[in-house]
């Protein structure tokens, strides 16, 4: 068996504010292996930015705190790291891939000095070593003239360019685990494509794990091996990308699966998901889906256990029962 | 860049031919000083002549193109009072008042800077509402209120400080106090609520996701980035201690030019009023400048065209 790269387990993240307890993250679970991509998926404010932030023990204070669970990296707990440990880190073998590539960058602060910083905190070398990394990194992003480009500003750095050269933090610093939170929300498509093909070539030439948190399923089948999906703070579901889009389990991966628009079939009104997904404050007893549910029954009123109906694909759910007994509509999308 | 300095510097040129403008016609409509110079005994042939020596029978704009012309070759007129040319008695008493001004700066800037610092870091704790609550007191507070209550506890009562005069280095303490008050409380507010502003930028959640250290998140990348607006405010605050030394100075008896304004003002000296309003014109001008030129040594997203 292949040890796993990182491996969160029962991971709960909550926020304490006036209004109440909000749990963010509520006993998340997965494991991801090197070379390999994990997709999260699931509407706004279900969790999955929050998981991220826990693994890098970067929870907004003071208000955020994690309050259980273990999040293994390389077999290390990163939960019981000293914060100085944490800073070597993150940006070290963690490396995020931030929403909005555009403004991520100081403004004033050349690309020299950002790279070169980021590189002297994770890697000893000398000053001559440094620039020598930086300038083969921005190389391997496909960043022209990199000596040139390492004296420029961000705001001289068109959008594409200043993708790479996050991307290219993340090489020089020998990454094994990248994160990247939404990274191409914020982009056109034309450039979505370019940056996709970027984040693949990385997690490849660095063998590195990958999360990749996304709303977008048409991202997800191009980018992932597998797939959680996320609900009010838990995983519902979590399968390999073929099981996932070819017989999803749980009533809300169906749910958003029919909601794609798609062009190869016609179709009228373009299905959505009645309702909103619950306050975190103040989760519906039971399967946190349920109000939403069009299949909810009695039993649903109970928190339904995780279960592995194949090989590697799980489902909390009560409509679906043991191994192998899979639901009469399968193959719905 | 040596276009952009000449065109402001020319720019500053029409501004000062502006500015004695507006001062030449205020001080004359402010009353005659003939009258004030001669006491009440003048007879009216004597107030006449003293007008006809003077060049104030002249018309307006006729007295107006003399007085510029005199100032182009550095000539600003005469002192009614002290016989001596105004420029000579400006500047005689401009370096008390810059060394004042200087003092006052040189410890609240950076005071305010490490308290506002503080205060954002520490945002909502008692840290920071003490040093807000201080910072807006301190800057309600009118200077002249401030100057007095210090001279009060502090010379009156303890007598630790000379209430006033410019003598050895303890002299500064009261008056630079008075003036740093200000300085320090406006501030802290200020580089409180810059940072604050820059801390929720995506770089900085960026430079920490990449390990930076959080000394270096907060004193190097979120620090430079809010010093903008804080340089931005070091010029205008530059100007408002120009006139704001006018009281202290009156308070704390301090020879320098905001003391002899005032003095100068009652008199109706218009010669020294004019020179001196002149020279903040200059010092402003000057300093503003300096300042827009600073500004792309420290963002190198401005340009100058």
């Amino acid at each position: 068996m292949v040890t796993a790269l990182l491996s969160v387990e029962e991971l709960k993240t909550y926020f304490f504010t006036r209004r109440g307890v909000a749990k963010a993250v509520d006993g998340v679970s997965f494991a991801l292996r090197r070379g390999e991509t994990l997709g999260l998926v699931g509407e706004s404010g279900c969790g999955k930015s929050v998981t991220c932030l826990s693994i890098l023990r970067l929870v907004p204070q003071p208000a955020g705190r994690i309050v259980g669970g273990k999040i293994l990296l390389e077999g290390e707990n990163l939960l019981e790291k000293s914060e100085t440990e944490m800073r070597r880190i993150r940006g070290g073998k963690v490396a995020m891939i931030p929403q909005s590539p555009m403004t991520a960058l100081d403004p004033v602060f050349s690309i020299w000095s950002q790279l070169s910083e980021t590189i002297k905190r994770h890697q000893k070398m000398p000053g001559k070593g440094v620039w020598e990394t930086a300038v083969t990194s921005l190389r391997e992003v496909k960043i022209p003239s990199p000596e040139v480009r390492l004296r420029s500003y961000p705001h001289q750095l068109s959008g594409g360019m200043r993708q790479r050269v996050i991307g290219a933090m993340a090489l020089a610093c020998q990454a094994s685990l990248i994160i990247a939170d939404e990274p191409t929300t914020a982009l056109d498509v034309t450039i979505q494509a370019q940056y996709l093909s970027l984040l693949r070539r990385m997690r490849d030439h660095l063998h590195a794990g990958m999360i990749f948190v996304t709303h977008d399923l048409g991202i997800v089948k191009r980018m992932c091996d597998r797939v959680a999906v996320m609900y009010a703070g838990k995983i519902v579901e979590e399968a390999p990308v073929k099981a996932i889009f070819q017989s999803p389990q749980h009533p809300y991966t169906m749910a958003l699966i029919k909601s794609v628009p798609r062009l190869d079939t016609k179709v009228g009104r373009l299905a959505s998901i009645e309702g909103h997904p619950p306050p975190l404050f103040d989760l519906p007893a039971g399967c946190a889906f349920r109000p939403r549910c069009s299949e909810a029954t009695e039993a649903c009123d109970v928190i339904p256990l995780r279960q592995e109906i194949e090989q590697g694909h799980w489902v909390s759910c009560h409509l679906v029962r043991g191994t192998g007994d899979k639901r009469r509509y399968a193959n719905i999308a | 860049m040596g276009a952009y300095i000449l065109r402001r510097l020319l720019l500053g040129i029409i501004t000062l031919i502006g500015l004695s403008i507006v001062v030449f016609v205020l001080t004359r409509a402010s009353g005659d000083p003939v009258a004030l110079l001669l006491g009440p005994q003048a007879t009216a042939e004597q107030i006449e002549a003293e007008r006809a020596r003077l060049g104030l029978d002249e018309s307006m704009p006729v007295q107006y193109w003399s007085f510029i012309k005199e100032a182009a070759t550095g000539d600003f007129g005469e002192s009614l009072f002290y016989h001596e040319p105004a420029s000579e008695i400006v500047m005689d008493k401009f370096p008390a008042t810059l060394k004042l001004i200087v003092v006052s700066l040189a410890f609240g800037i950076p005071l305010g800077i490490l308290i506002g610092v503080l205060c954002a870091i520490k945002r909502n704790k008692a840290f920071d509402i003490l040093g807000r609550t201080l910072a807006l007191v301190g800057q309600a507070l009118p200077v002249f209120w401030v100057g007095i209550l210090l001279v009060l506890i502090f010379s009156v009562k303890w007598e630790i400080f000379p209430a006033g005069g410019m003598s050895g280095p303890q002299s500064y303490v009261l008056p630079a106090a008075t003036l740093g008050s200000f300085v320090v409380a406006a501030f802290t507010r200020l580089t409180r609520s810059a940072m604050l502003d820059v801390l929720g930028n995506d770089f900085i959640s960026f430079a920490r996701a990449r390990g930076i250290s959080e000394k270096s998140v907060i004193l190097k990348h979120a620090l430079k980035n809010a010093f903008l607006p804080i340089l931005t405010f070091v010029g205008l605050i530059f100007v408002r201690l120009l006139a704001g030394t006018i009281a202290v100075e009156a308070i704390f008896v301090w020879p320098g030019i905001g003391l002899l304004s005032y003095q100068s003002v009652l008199a109706g000296d218009y010669p020294v009023v004019q020179t001196i309003v002149l020279l903040f014109g200059v010092v402003t001008i000057g300093v503003n400048l300096m300042i827009d030129l600073l500004y792309g040594q420290l963002d190198p997203r401005i340009r100058y065209t």
